[in-house]
């Protein structure tokens, strides 16, 4: 099988371990990955922002350059909620102005083939054992997103269960956002401050050596939190958990 | 004795930031929201077709919005039939002219009032004191927020912000400007504290001889208006007064009874999370012996028309204020009630606001952007009002301007001020997003400078740096990765 990665503008600039992990990870399943250099940014922070028009070519940009494969693999929950929730929508509203088909179109291409990490190990691969091998204390935080846009349950947490040498620590008040939310953290900070300062004395509560999201960008804010607080727990990408086997350690 | 106002408050960032600071406030929300929010969950669980509720209370909605100048008028029929008066106000100036002429014509001087979102929204009790007549509030926390001369911060518990001893000592230093003062000695226990609310009130039922309330629902069909409570106050109003005088939202209407009964699940579940509320109370016009002998019904709009306009911001109007998005909101948590500027405080109020009143000013522009999205108001609605869509949808009118109605018409409005810089990176960023290129040649200057990046930014950055470490630059993208180690291979485009 032969999938395109879509590593996201925050993983390919900032995270790119993430990135490396998800190729290791797929290519160790026999997944033969591809990365078509055309794709940017899923368009999140423009239109969550309210700046729907600034995120047309990112929509007409992420149809072309995924064009030519059957699925897309992402390790971020809120891109890929994005392409799947807003896409549509941005068609919808683009058409309703009376600019034709064509965002509709390019919307229908990419919502169907568009899964997150999780989904696609679980969903289309069929596997909650990848093999993996952690040996760590670790806690769970479900990014919003992921959570309740586009209901990835507990499949992360199957994925976590499964790997070897890891004790996964539950999150109290795991399900409360973590204060991130994009622009929200400059437009709102004081709030968001706050938020995270309680999701991050929750995690070290925990006691858990690392904290594990699906999402790179709530895992900054997490982290960078948690940084400042003082504590020790660092943050983790779920794919960095799974792309890790014994032979890495010996 | 006119309480607080919402005039004149600052936007919702620079009035959320000061609540932060509270921890007062904070323990008290946070303590009040957490114990009902696990409540609700328990209330909805027990019932095996939630989710087939939840979309018949939407489908309802939706329906009867869509004709809702029809079950206007069967409602206007029908109260008139069985003797009550029906009076249509525009906006809230004319609600309240209507209603401070209603109760000037009894010759009254004090009214009694039901807790009211309504006429918490057009400030009835501010321009009735303009025209000499008190009004008391009789709901418990009403009572509580009126003589603390504050503000309600919650649509259910308005109070919520308080905590018990706080409330001794409202009840001690100001009930007696109201009425009968409070006992000598009382303490903060809340058997005291609600016997000295029902000493203070039961005077108040015996002598008016007027009551204003509002309505969770009207139906259609018969009429027939519909106050859902716990307390009782609210049906000692409905039934002692000569006059009885209701604001309602035109929005509130359902055709059927029928369909009342999908709604009297999904209201007491999803805010007190009891599976039927203590008190129920219905009223038809007026019946001779028995309760008011005259009934005013004051249908509002007052933007709502406005609001049903925009279709993907009319959800709105499905809200049956049962308070469940503030509770599990961890925004509403942390900035409090009266951070929102109005009587709908919380994510409803963050999508309701600036659609009713417009996103002129800098508070309601600021509004749309009081939210992570992180969805948790979506989940729990009980007429699934998708809140962050219609968040997202407003920031757009903000940040772009666009068409939208106006006192029935349609006007183009100008985006709201302050956001120039903002737009302009956006255009600057959905550049370099558009070309590849410039994107991997802005990386690798980034990587290459990575060890000069402050760890703490200058300007807007700053708030998050401020409690925030900023991540360290890689030293090489994902993308220079690939290139390097898989070269041309698996290119595509
Ligand atoms: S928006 Fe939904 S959850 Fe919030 S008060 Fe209205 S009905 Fe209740």
């Amino acid at each position: 099988m032969r999938v395109a990665l879509f590593v996201t503008c925050v993983n390919d600039t900032l995270f790119p371990r993430t990135g490396r992990a998800v190729v290791t990870l797929l290519e160790r399943l026999g997944v033969e990955v591809d990365f078509p250099p055309a794709q940017t940014c899923c368009g999140q922070p423009q239109f969550n922002t309210g700046y729907r028009h600034e995120t047309e070519p990112l929509v007409r940009r992420y149809a072309a350059a995924f064009d030519d494969y059957e699925y897309v693999v992402t390790p971020s929950g809120s891109c890929a909620a994005m392409v799947r929730d807003n896409y549509p929508r941005i068609g919808a509203k683009a058409a309703a102005e009376g600019r034709g088909q064509e965002l509709t179109e390019a919307a229908a291409s990419a919502v169907p083939k568009t899964y997150e990490l999780t989904e696609f190990l679980v969903d289309v691969l069929q596997v909650t054992d990848v093999g993996a091998y952690y040996p760590h204390t670790v806690t769970y935080h479900p990014t919003c997103h992921g959570l309740r846009m586009l209901g990835l349950g507990d499949r992360p947490r199957r994925l976590l269960e499964h790997v070897k040498g890891l004790e996964l620590r539950e999150l109290p008040g795991a399900e409360e956002c973590c204060g991130f939310g994009g622009t929200f953290a400059v437009k709102n900070a004081a709030v968001s401050a706050a938020m995270g300062a309680d999701k991050a004395r929750s995690i070290d509560s925990t006691g858990a050596e690392a904290v594990c999201t699906v999402d790179n960008s709530c895992q900054m804010h997490i982290g960078g939190t948690l940084a400042r607080l003082g504590s020790p727990v660092r943050p983790v990408h779920i794919a960095e958990i799974l792309a890790g086997t014994e032979e890495d350690t010996r | 004795m006119s309480g607080g106002t919402y005039l004149g408050m600052p936007a919702f960032p620079k009035a959320a930031s000061e609540s932060t600071q509270n921890l007062t406030l904070r323990g008290n929300l946070r303590h009040a929201t957490h114990t009902i929010r696990d409540k609700r969950a328990k209330a909805v669980a027990e019932l095996d077709d939630w989710a087939g509720l939840r979309a018949a209370g939407a489908a309802i909605k939706n329906r009867t919005l869509r004709h809702l100048d029809h079950y206007l008028e069967q409602v206007e029929a029908a109260v008139t039939a069985a003797g009550g008066q029906v009076h249509w106000a525009a906006d809230a100036a004319e609600a309240n002219r209507i209603v401070t002429g209603l109760v000037r014509a009894t010759g009254e001087t004090e009214v009694v009032k039901v807790k009211s979102m309504a006429t918490q929204e057009i400030g009835l009790n501010d321009a009735l004191a303009e025209a000499g007549i008190t009004a008391c509030e009789t709901d418990l926390a009403e009572l509580i927020v009126q003589l603390g001369d504050d503000l309600p911060s919650h649509i259910l518990v308005p109070a919520i912000h308080r905590n018990r001893s706080e409330i001794r000592d409202i009840f001690r230093e100001k009930m007696a400007d109201w009425g009968r003062p409070a006992p000598d000695g009382l303490t903060d226990t809340p058997r005291e504290l609600a016997e000295a609310a029902r000493l203070h009130l039961r005077e108040k039922f015996l002598r008016a001889k007027v009551a204003i309330s509002g309505a969770n629902f009207m139906v259609a069909e018969t009429g027939t208006l519909v106050v859902v409570e716990s307390e009782g106050n609210g049906r000692m109003c409905l039934t002692l007064p000569e006059t009885l005088i209701s604001v309602v939202g035109i929005e509130k209407v359902v055709p059927t009874w029928q369909d009342l009964e999908v709604f009297l699940q999904l209201l007491p579940r999803s805010s007190t999370a009891e599976r039927m509320n203590p008190y129920t109370s219905m009223w038809t016009g007026t019946t001779d012996g028995d309760g008011p002998r005259t009934f005013h019904l004051v249908l509002l709009d007052n933007g709502r028309t406005d609001t049903l306009a925009d279709t993907v911001g009319r959800q709105a109007l499905r809200c049956i204020r049962c308070s469940a998005c503030l509770n599990v909101c961890p925004v509403y948590e942390r900035a409090g009630g009266h951070a929102y500027g109005s009587a709908y405080p919380g994510p409803i109020g963050a999508i309701l606001t600036p659609q009713l009143r417009g996103t002129d000013s800098e508070l309601d522009a600021s509004l749309p952007y009081a939210s992570t999205l992180c969805g948790a108001c979506y989940e729990v609605c009980p007429v699934a009002i998708d809140i962050p869509e219609v968040l997202v949808h407003l920031r757009e009118r903000v940040v772009e301007g666009g068409e939208v109605t106006r006192n029935g018409r349609k006007v183009t409005i100008r985006p709201a001020k302050g956001h120039a810089a903002e737009r302009a990176a956006m255009r600057a960023a959905r550049w370099t997003l558009d070309h590849p290129g410039a994107l991997r040649r802005l990386q690798r200057l980034a990587s290459r400078t990575r060890r000069l990046h402050p760890r703490r930014l200058p300007g807007p950055g700053r708030a998050w740096t401020d409690t925030r470490t900023v991540p360290e630059v890689p030293a090489e993208s994902f993308r220079d990765w690939w290139q390097r180690t898989r070269g041309g291979e698996g290119s595509g485009k």
